[in-house]
């Protein structure tokens, strides 16, 4: 007789209630696999994150080959964090510091004075880039002062350097950096399946026997019997003359 | 040169009265299109359903099937 805690051995009233008016069919229509659900869970992360580590391979040797400008490109932001630490009190301690000979300490930028940009959303820096004019760059700067047509392409160009480091082009450059942030990204999905895996071999507790194929085609017919959701949802799908699936 | 001044006030008037009218007609036709779609449909699946529904049939099924523990099955 069913109760709630029906154990999973066969019993002889069990087989009876299992086979309806017709001969024994399948109670349920998913396909059930031969392995034990570990296994099942081990085969699917066999087959996931190799493509993973694969993707992190080749992403990684794609940005390893642009590395030239991906370590320009992080080493003058941490220079760049260097220079930075300094404040307005330790604008003379670079002096005492490069008095006592230090080596490998850059030179700390002076914070108490306006200092240059390359930003984007910043146009127009604080200061010039060259604040430091040799002759030929002050009388180029005495000519800017007349009339702009008498100035010469070069020229032009010249005053522009003067003025700023880099041009809007060159600020935008596509740096490549998003090769290695995909590639991190599958790197660690990848490390976290491994780790994954570890688990369920060493730490997970034995599943539950109500996973069992056998358990659960009891628990359907369980469901079926109640008659669950018979409008529109679990048994409205069960055929129960036919004895079988809608 | 004179460039034209822009406009300094009644931004959120203007954009208002675009979207408002836009958001309140995708809302009606988003309700409508539950309504037609699902209540209806399901209205009409549980009256069918209860058309043709023998409750004491049902009910000596299940007891056949051994679901209730307050009647047995018959001929236990």
């Amino acid at each position: 007789m069913f109760t709630c805690t029906v154990s999973p051995t066969r019993s002889l009233s069990l087989s009876l209630s299992l086979s309806f008016h017709s001969p024994p069919t399948r109670v349920f229509s998913r396909s059930v696999s031969v392995n034990s659900p570990s296994r099942d869970i081990r085969i699917k992360l066999c087959t996931f994150f190799p493509p993973c580590i694969f993707l992190f391979v080749i992403l990684s040797s794609l940005s390893s080959c642009l590395r030239k400008t991906m370590l320009h490109v992080t080493a003058g932001r941490i220079a760049g964090l260097l220079s930075r630490r300094g404040g307005a009190a330790f604008s003379s301690s670079s002096s005492r510091m490069a008095s006592h000979g230090h080596v490998g300490v850059t030179e700390q930028a002076d914070m108490s004075v306006p200092l240059y940009c390359d930003r984007l959303d910043t146009p127009l820096p604080d200061r010039p880039y060259k604040d430091t004019l040799s002759a030929a760059d002050e009388s180029l700067k005495q000519k800017e002062k007349g009339p702009w047509n008498s100035l010469s392409k070069e020229e032009k160009l010249t005053l522009y350097r003067m003025m700023f480091n880099e041009t809007y082009a060159e600020m935008k450059k596509p740096t490549g950096e998003w090769k290695t942030v995909w590639g991190g990204i599958f790197f660690f999905i990848g490390l976290t399946g491994l780790v994954v895996l570890w688990q369920t071999h060493y730490v997970y507790p034995p599943q539950p026997p109500t996973f069992e194929d056998e358990w659960q085609a009891m628990q359907v017919k369980r469901m079926l019997d109640m008659r669950v959701n018979p409008v529109e949802g679990f048994s409205a799908k069960w055929d129960y003359e036919k004895g079988q699936w809608k | 040169m004179s460039l034209v001044k822009p406009a300094m006030r009644g931004l959120l008037a203007k954009r208002l009265r675009f979207h408002l009218p836009i958001a309140f007609g995708l809302s009606l036709v988003a309700a409508a299109g539950f309504k037609y779609t699902v209540t209806e449909p399901r209205k009409q699946a549980y009256a069918d359903f209860y058309k043709r529904y023998d409750s004491m049939k049902e009910f000596s099924a299940m007891r056949e099937a051994g679901v209730f523990e307050s009647v047995r099955p018959t001929g236990k």
